[in-house]
């Protein structure tokens, strides 16, 4: 079987959000960057189905020479090889584009993604790369087990799950817990230095998405304290003040 | 403007983010046809005119009573093409975000999700976006002449501005491939709140010490009518399902109301409920770095206060 794997490349989950030049570029100064949480996700469930019944696993970033560091790690963690779209990942439909070419020319079996990438959270790629293939897209996933040519899942909805069943190929968008998350050791880090990570150049899409400017929310006014003993205030609060009782 | 909204339902009722979107289209103004696929109660969907619907389409196709991302994508593609609509207008959730993708990749459209307010339209399309799981919001421009809008939680309020309408029956020739993907079973649950809906939500973390103390957050949620939530390490521990996880990789809440009872608020917490109108948090710890993030704080004993708490609201009632 052979699994491709969509990692982004984005702030670590503590970063402080900061704009630059006017609002219109993310202030990368002091930021961690890190493969995208549900990303993580979708790896490590690759990694356990290598594990328990033998695939290959490739992954895939759009992102400029920056994100190589994260890419290793997906290395490091357990996939083969690696292939990286050289160009800034500006919005959805440009990413789920190039990852569907590459999809296209690597004739994968199985191609998992987080559910949403963190920085822009718009939940689309699994969406529309399933759309440009012609194959099924499941999202958000939370379980995955592979039985032949025949696919188990659970998906959640509000409030619950379903189970579904679909044959290879398709996309899923996963999150937890469909696997815990790896941590990759010396052995793998050690080989992640010489496994091949292949350099493309992207196509050009017209995504009709043009960003116009960043912002950040209000900041938040300070936290009115109640003593512990005088309940009945915060609920006059709630009801006079905030009103939302 | 044609808008064509996705109406979502649940057991033949209209879903309240729908409601949301169809207010959302009516208040961007022009002509809103709402869509609704498979088993919907003819009543709810005549109601949608009371809301800002000025027609209702109905794919009551039974093999749409399953929310199948690729059928539905098809069906309101199709509903676009056959309405020329401009813009197609949806609630952002596990079904919506989804779909809406595949369906702007079918029809070439620009495509925006997690909208926050109305479009500004005085020079081209922009939409404010939020981003980084509510940390900061986007302005984009959507440039196609195509465009799908998934709007998030509270983008808009639901009013009755008109009265109902009749429902026009929309029939689709959907293929084989449209229903790849088989449903088998679901489970949900039932008679509760559903969190990512709800208007309030109350909240448990580490600090509850274990899930036989959950009782006095469910009893608060009842009386408040809220859903019940918690911390990453609370559904991490098995002690709450976790599909009540509230937080950065989990749900992430936009209630009126959100009560956060013994949960520290680490960023990734935080992230999942930025989003609330007010927060309160109750935590023994007064260094907890959640009371930042709160409107009212209470330092003290959980087990104390959440009794006493559910009495003063019962009375207050």
């Amino acid at each position: 079987m052979k699994i491709l794997v969509c990692i982004s490349h984005v702030p670590d989950t503590t970063s402080k959000i900061n704009f630059i030049d006017n609002n219109t570029k993310f202030d990368t100064n002091g930021v961690q960057f890190i493969i995208g949480p549900y990303d993580d996700y979708a790896l490590a469930r690759a990694v356990e189905l290598k594990e328990n019944s033998g695939a290959t696993i490739t992954v895939i970033n759009v992102g400029l020479v920056d994100t190589e560091p994260t890419i290793r790690k997906a290395l490091a963690i357990g996939a083969d090889d690696a292939i990286r779209v050289n160009a800034e990942p500006t919005d959805s439909f440009f990413v789920a584009t190039q990852i569907a070419e590459q999809a296209k020319a690597g004739g994968y079996d199985l191609i998992l993604m987080g559910r949403e990438s963190i920085d822009y959270n718009s939940g689309a790629v699994h969406g529309i790369v399933g759309e440009l293939l012609g194959i099924p897209s499941i999202s958000p996933v939370m379980k995955l087990d592979i039985e032949g040519s025949t696919a188990k899942l659970a998906r959640e909805i509000e409030g619950g799950k379903e189970y579904l069943e679909v044959n290879l190929p398709f996309v899923a968008g996963c999150q937890e817990p469909i696997a815990e998350w790896k941590i990759p050791n010396m052995r793998g880090i050690m080989s992640a230095r010489t496994k091949p990570l292949k350099v493309v150049e992207p196509s050009t899409v017209d995504s009709g998405v043009k960003l116009q400017k960043f912002e950040l929310p209000p900041a938040k006014g300070s936290v009115k304290m109640i003593a512990a003993d005088n309940v009945q205030e915060l609920v006059n609060l709630l009801k006079n003040e905030a009103k939302v009782l | 403007m044609n808008i064509l909204v996705f109406v979502e339902s649940a057991e033949g009722k209209i879903k309240k983010n729908s409601l949301e979107a169809v207010a959302f289209a009516h208040t961007m103004g022009g002509s809103v046809t709402a869509l609704a696929l498979g088993n919907v109660e003819s009543a709810e969907l005549e109601s949608l005119g009371k809301y800002g619907a000025k027609k209702v389409l109905h794919a009551a196709d039974a093999k749409l009573n399953q929310g199948l991302i690729q059928a539905y994508a098809t069906v309101i593609a199709k509903a676009f093409q056959d309405e020329n609509s401009d813009v197609l207008v949806l609630a952002d959730s596990s079904l919506g975000t989804p779909v809406g993708a595949r369906v702007a990749a079918k029809l070439g459209a620009s495509l925006a999700s997690n909208v926050v307010e109305l479009p500004d339209t005085a020079a081209g399309f922009k939409v404010k976006r939020s981003i980084y799981t509510g940390k900061a919001f986007a302005q984009v421009e959507l440039t196609k002449p195509k465009k799908v809008i998934g709007i998030k939680k509270n983008a808009a309020e639901v009013k009755e501005v008109g009265s109902n309408v009749s429902v026009t029956p929309y029939q689709v020739s959907l293929s084989d491939a449209d229903f790849s993907t088989k449903i088998t079973s679901s489970e949900k649950a039932t008679g509760d709140v559903l969190l990512p809906e709800a208007n309030i939500v109350v909240s448990g973390g580490r600090g509850m010490k274990g899930p036989e103390h959950w009782s006095g957050i469910e009893e608060l949620a009842k009386t408040l009518g809220a859903a019940t939530g918690c911390s990453k390490p609370v559904s991490d521990m098995g002690w709450r399902p976790h599909h009540e996880h509230v937080g950065q990789t989990g749900v992430k809440v936009a209630p009126q109301l959100y009560i956060a009872i013994g949960i520290s608020g680490a960023i990734q917490h935080l992230a999942g409920v930025n989003s609330s109108k007010c927060i309160v948090v109750i935590n023994k710890d007064a260094d907890a770095p959640f009371f930042k993030a709160a409107d009212y704080g209470i330092v003290g004993d959980a087990f104390d206060i959440l009794p006493k708490l559910n009495e003063a609201i019962k009375a207050a009632k």
